[in-house]
């Protein structure tokens, strides 16, 4: 076990945790933002630097800090080591800039985005951006790419964080789709636009931390916040069909696997389950779900909504404006 | 990273369809495949890559990355992250001398752009295009680690060092005279490795 | 005349072939070695000799030997880093162009001492010619009876191979190297794990720069005081300077690190001075990566001491008045020169070499190329001198590797020593096709 102390929060956490780990075990919001790091993909993480912290001091051993900021979500803890993250200007400078580098090239298109309502880099642009951009350059452009019938790649809104070819890669069995050319013309692609052809394939759009693996049988249907996402199961012979449907009125407009708070999927689901069963009778209906408190669609009171409704059989108009 | 070429140098779609090594390149690769340990054999992919391109024209087609694959038992995509990652590799038909001009500082503080324009007149093409003969290219490249023989170009394997106008016009009529292939695919592997 | 180790026989006809470099001593050192020394008694020599890497980061090269993990029956590896491509750099290709058994004879006592089976030599794609010099080399060798089993009838074995780059600076970062070595793209690997706890394969590897093992045979017969004695402080040796650019004799030279600043410059054993007699502007000491100096900074300290070519001495005065030995690519500028049209070419190569894997250097490095090409081309705003040092302030320091470094330095010591040259581009823009007036801003 290692003692860490974050913004003067301390927890003792299993040796090999990293610092990003720690902080979610302690919560609040204090938490490091992550566009890359994903617990549950091998490998992941480092590329995006958003979730750098300040080693103040190494360990109760090695008391020096670390020279430089170091990205928490693969630094591991030692005993006695003391981070800081929202208490350090340093670190809020610095994470400042990589939101501004992230969004230099990025459309900015989120009115007409499907990701927005549910996009990690507009949280994080929220949260730690300038309102004004420095950049004045035409920004970079690609083609959208359908891969297969069911995935749109829009790489413009890409933000390299890898996740999707860590998906293909560790979940799938044969990898079509990688990382192309290099430095500000990478791109996500597959091989000469390839089809991905597997069952696990859907689970790069739920790993995308923005909008550019989107579901193309969800497109432009709703925005995020005007849909219902409720947890719901089948049962299925591929994956555990533990779903969250995202319901308008009695359509189900989009399947995606049930994300904990850190927008995370919870077990990785089937193509199946995601594309082909779209029909509210496919589905055992568990109840609404929980959904990130950063996010818009959580502003939107339904569950509160919903409650009233069943007890009164009938919304009140304050509960509907959202007011307290 | 983008080869334009102005046409003339489409790779012919009979010797597409015959996108396998000679024996003797495929000796060569075998070679390769044994300087690595058991199951590495990925490790050969640069050098095959090279290989390939001086095979197949000059430049990697899907055909032949495809090939390239098969060859070392990896996924296509593998191959493709690779051969677009290094800028050696010519995703695009290139002239059969690609004449690439360094104009990183050392290079450009000694006179490079005026290297760059007199070719660019010569040949009457632009950086980047192809002369309609198929028989140059112009590019121009980051430091080649020639900075003492500054300005500099190379074309095939060979440097040529300390560069005035009158050696450019030299080094483009001996190779028109040669004729042959001189872009980086005419590396003459298969005596080497 | 200074010492020379490196390059004491490089003018005797033949060099390049294995008999006359064993005429003059050559391969001596694995003789030596091999069958008298225990492999770390050669360690503790290198260590002993204050040897620091020579491809730029300048790290003790006993100190990195002594991490190399050595756990029971997983293969090691030596793997040399030939990757030469920092611009103002081409000493490696010199040495190994060469005296190609230099580095060899340094391979097979170097992993001898690591107990490394098999080394590579990674050579960026671009030196094929002189690939296939190592590769004639080697082959020699393994006639010779000097590689392959058994080598001089030792129990001692090992393999040499030569895999060649395909175009990429981000290779010359030595977990890059190994993942192009692997087949993969260039894409520097976060650490740790360092390579001397996981490398090649995921196998302990030490990977080292030419020059650094070309001197490991000197060590290995002179021992390693004596390599201390040579140079000064802990600058010891010698050390091979790739000298470019505005001056009167170009190429590689050996120093004795000790000398002047100004002597290497204007001495006629070394650069013979400005080409054509102007002034002297500026120098960029060890690779484009490393702060540029004006000329007064580059030939004395801040104490008003002349600065000399060592470690030290060099990066005296921190970032401020100070740069850095690097690799040693040694380019002079002269009083005509444009720095910001300079610092654009260097800032247009880590745009092009950025491998795209971390944010601030993928974006960070094209934005500052952007700018520097606006206000080349008379649209520069004011703010923008205030934006490239702010852009390249969030590069440094937060990526991944040390390109994001290495692309930040030289923009903010050509702002820190000539701002007024890229006030008057974005101010009078019409006054600077005048050559004459780039000399009255040196500032």
């Amino acid at each position: 076990m290692a003692k860490v102390t974050i913004d003067g929060q301390s927890i003792e956490v299993p040796d090999g945790t990293t610092i990003l780990q720690a902080a979610r075990m302690i919560g609040g919001d204090n938490v490091p933002p992550a566009m890359c790091y994903y617990s549950k993909l091998k490998t992941s993480g480092g590329y995006c630097r958003t979730c750098i912290v300040k080693v103040s001091k190494g360990s109760d051993k090695d008391p020096r800090p670390m020279p430089k900021l170091v990205p928490s979500c693969r630094t591991t803890v030692m005993d006695g080591m003391e981070v800081q993250n929202n208490t350090s200007p340093e670190v809020l400078e610095a994470r400042r800039g990589v939101v501004e580098f992230l969004l230099i090239n990025h459309p900015l298109d989120c009115p007409i985005c499907d990701q927005a309502g549910e996009c990690h880099l507009q949280d994080l642009g929220y949260e730690n951006g300038a309102a004004k951009t420095r950049y004045d350059f035409p920004r970079r452009k690609f083609e959208m790419i359908d891969i297969g019938p069911y995935i749109k790649l829009h790489m413009t809104r890409c933000i390299m964080c890898f996740r999707c070819i860590k998906v293909a890669d560790q979940i799938t069995d044969n990898r079509s789709q990688g990382m192309l050319f290099r430095g500000d013309a990478s791109e996500i692609s597959t091989y000469i636009e390839k089809v991905i052809d597997n069952d696990f394939s859907g689970n790069v759009i739920d790993v995308c931390p923005v909008g550019a693996l989107t579901d193309r049988m969800n497109r432009f249907k709703s925005r995020v916040w005007f849909t219902k996402p409720m947890d719901a199961h089948r049962d299925c012979k591929k994956c555990s069909g533990k779903v969250t449907l995202w319901e308008k009125g009695e359509e189900v407009l989009r399947v995606t696997s049930r994300k904990d708070k850190w927008g995370e999927a919870e077990e990785w689901i089937c193509n199946e389950c995601r594309f082909e069963k779209k029909h509210i009778n496919d589905w055992v209906i568990e109840g609404p779900r929980q959904v990130d408190p950063h996010s818009v669609i959580s502003l939107n009171h339904y569950q509160n909504v919903l409650k009233l409704k069943l007890e009164s059989g009938k919304p009140q108009k304050q509960m509907l404006l959202g007011k307290k | 990273m983008s080869n334009q070429v102005s046409g003339a140098q489409a790779f012919d779609k009979t010797q597409r369809a015959k996108i396998v090594f000679s024996d003797e390149a495929l000796k060569t690769v075998q070679k390769i495949i044994t300087r690595y340990p058991e199951g590495k054999h990925k490790s050969a992919l640069l050098p095959v890559l090279h290989i390939a391109q001086a095979e197949f024209g000059g430049w990697l087609s899907p055909e032949t990355m495809d090939y390239v694959a098969s060859v070392l038992k990896i996924k296509p995509i593998e191959v493709f992250e690779v051969a677009s990652f290094y800028s050696m590799y010519n995703l695009k038909p290139v002239g059969k001398c690609n004449l690439e001009v360094c104009r990183t500082s050392s290079c450009w503080s000694r006179g490079s752009e005026d290297i760059v324009k007199y070719l660019e007149k010569k040949l009457g093409v632009k950086v980047g295009e192809t002369t309609s003969d198929g028989m140059f290219t112009i590019k121009t490249v980051e430091c080649l680690g020639s900075c003492g023989g500054a300005p500099m170009l190379q074309c095939g394997s060979s440097f040529h060092e300390n560069l005035t106008l009158e050696k450019v016009d030299t080094i483009v009529e001996n190779y028109r005279m040669e004729g042959k292939q001189k872009s980086y695919t005419d590396l003459d592997y298969k005596n080497t490795l | 005349m200074g010492k020379k180790i490196l390059l004491e026989h490089v003018n005797v006809p033949g060099i390049n072939t294995l008999e006359v470099y064993r005429q003059n001593g050559g391969y001596a050192s694995v003789e030596k070695s091999l069958k008298t020394m225990a492999p770390e008694v050669i360690v503790e020599e290198v260590k002993k000799s204050g040897l620091r890497g020579r491809g730029g980061a300048g790290f003790p090269t006993g100190m990195k030997w002594s991490f190399l993990a050595k756990p029971e029956g997983v293969e090691r590896y030596l793997v040399v880093n030939a990757d030469e491509s920092e611009p103002g750099t081409f000493k490696d290709r010199y040495l190994m162009e060469k005296i190609p058994h230099i580095l060899i004879e340094g391979m097979i006592t170097s992993s001898f001492a690591l107990g490394a089976k098999t080394s590579y030599i990674y050579i960026r794609g671009e030196y094929f010619y002189v690939a296939r010099i190592l590769e004639a080399a080697i082959e020699e060798a393994y006639a010779a009876g000097l590689l392959g089993k058994n080598i001089l009838g030792t129990n001692f074995s090992h393999d040499v191979f030569v895999q060649i780059g395909a175009g990429a600076y981000i290779c010359g970062e030595e977990t890059a190297l190994l993942e192009s070595l692997e087949g993969k793209r260039g894409n520097p690997r976060i650490k740790p794990p360092f390579p001397a706890i996981a490398g090649l394969y995921g196998c302990p590897t030490v990977v080292n720069n030419v020059e650094t093992i070309a001197a490991v045979p000197y060590i290995v017969m002179n021992g390693g005081d004596a390599y201390a004695k040579i140079g000064i402080g802990r600058s010891t040796g010698t050390k091979l300077i790739s000298a470019s650019g505005h001056i009167n004799k170009p190429g590689v030279y050996e120093i004795e690190m000790g000398i002047t600043v100004e002597d290497f410059i204007y001495s006629d054993e070394y650069c013979g001075g400005i080409l054509n007699g102007k002034k002297l502007k500026a120098v960029v000491a060890g690779g484009s990566s490393v702060p540029i100096l004006p000329a007064g900074f580059i030939l004395t300290t801040e104490k008003g001491e002349p600065r000399l070519m060592t470690y030290e001495s060099l990066s005296d005065g921190g970032f401020v008045s100070g740069t850095s030995m690097g690799s040693g690519g040694f380019i002079v500028y002269d009083e005509t020169t444009s720095i910001v049209k300079n610092l654009y070419t260097f800032a247009r190569f880590y745009h092009h070499e950025s491998c795209g894997q971390c944010s601030p250097c993928r974006e960070g490095t094209g934005w500052m190329e952007k700018i520097l090409h606006r206000i080349l081309e008379g649209h520069g705003k004011p703010s923008d001198i205030d934006l490239l040092w702010d852009i390249q302030r969030k590069i440094e320091g937060n990526t991944i590797c040390p390109l994001g470094d290495a692309a930040a330095w030289p923009v903010a010591s050509a702002i820190r020593h000539f701002r007024a040259e890229f006030e008057e581009y974005i101010n009078h823009p019409e006054r600077i096709t005048d050559v004459k007036h780039l000399q009255e801003l040196v500032s």
